[in-house]
């Protein structure tokens, strides 16, 4: 029979019982399009042929163990374990930042403590202080909100109980308050970043 | 006049995974053997 004509789960179904190259035809078919959408998300050839490695070593792990559940979603579950898989890649790299040798050197990359210098302090400072400043700008009762759920971190029901609002009115003028501090920002020019 | 392109740029090798990793993949399937003992499954590689 031709290969083609096979639909995935006959293909899964022979696999699990033993024979291998259906296994064979199941890669071939759907590398293309698995290999694709690894990279599309990875940009890095190595990293997409690990993943994609580890992918199908997955696959086989679970279609031997009889884990799989035949639902004619062969594809999308590979697609789902890729994408899984890839996820557990950033998060990883995000725990241990790869020293990344590009010619010069910087220690100080790798052993950041994450604090900010003196200069990042100072602009952390100001722009606390503009906020602030703009915060006074606001009518009184958006203002009152947005300080006790910012800054006394209170949730919206202990708002409600303490300015005798419904909570909704709370959402409201908190969504309010965050809608005029936008157009305070735009208006002043100021630039809120570090 | 205008030149037309109508021939699209083969790129049918370039996203596709190496050759050595779909034999890795093969081998370990027929490596892997997956033994139940009183309810429990087992992974074995027999290599």
């Amino acid at each position: 029979m031709n290969s083609k004509s096979i639909s995935d789960a006959t293909l899964v179904s022979q696999y699990i019982k033993g024979d291998e190259p259906s296994l064979s035809i199941l890669i071939k078919r759907h590398q293309q399009r698995l290999y694709s959408f690894i990279y599309s998300k990875v940009y890095d050839r190595d990293v997409t042929e690990d993943v994609f490695q580890d992918t199908f070593i997955k696959v086989i792990r679970t279609l031997k163990r009889g884990n799989y559940n035949e639902e004619g979603k062969f594809l999308p579950w590979v697609m789902r374990i890729a994408h899984n898989l890839v996820i557990d890649h950033f998060r990883k790299n995000n725990r241990m930042p790869k020293f990344n040798n590009s010619g010069d050197f910087d220690i100080f990359s790798v052993l950041s403590d994450g604090a900010l210098n003196a200069e990042g302090e100072l602009v952390k400072s100001q722009i606390a202080r503009d906020v602030r400043a703009m915060v006074e700008e606001l009518p009184e009762e958006q203002k009152s909100v947005l300080v006790m759920r910012i800054y006394n971190d209170m949730s919206f029901k202990e708002i409600s109980e303490s300015t005798g609002v419904s909570i909704n009115t709370a959402l409201g003028r908190m969504r309010y308050a965050l809608i005029n501090l936008r157009k305070l920002i735009e208006k002043h020019n100021i630039v809120l970043t570090n | 006049m205008a030149k037309l392109y109508t021939e699209k740029p083969s790129n049918s090798n370039t996203f596709k995974p190496k050759t050595e990793t779909i034999k890795f993949l093969l081998n370990y399937s027929k490596a892997l053997n997956v033994s139940v003992y009183k309810g429990l499954k087992f992974e074995s590689l027999n290599n």
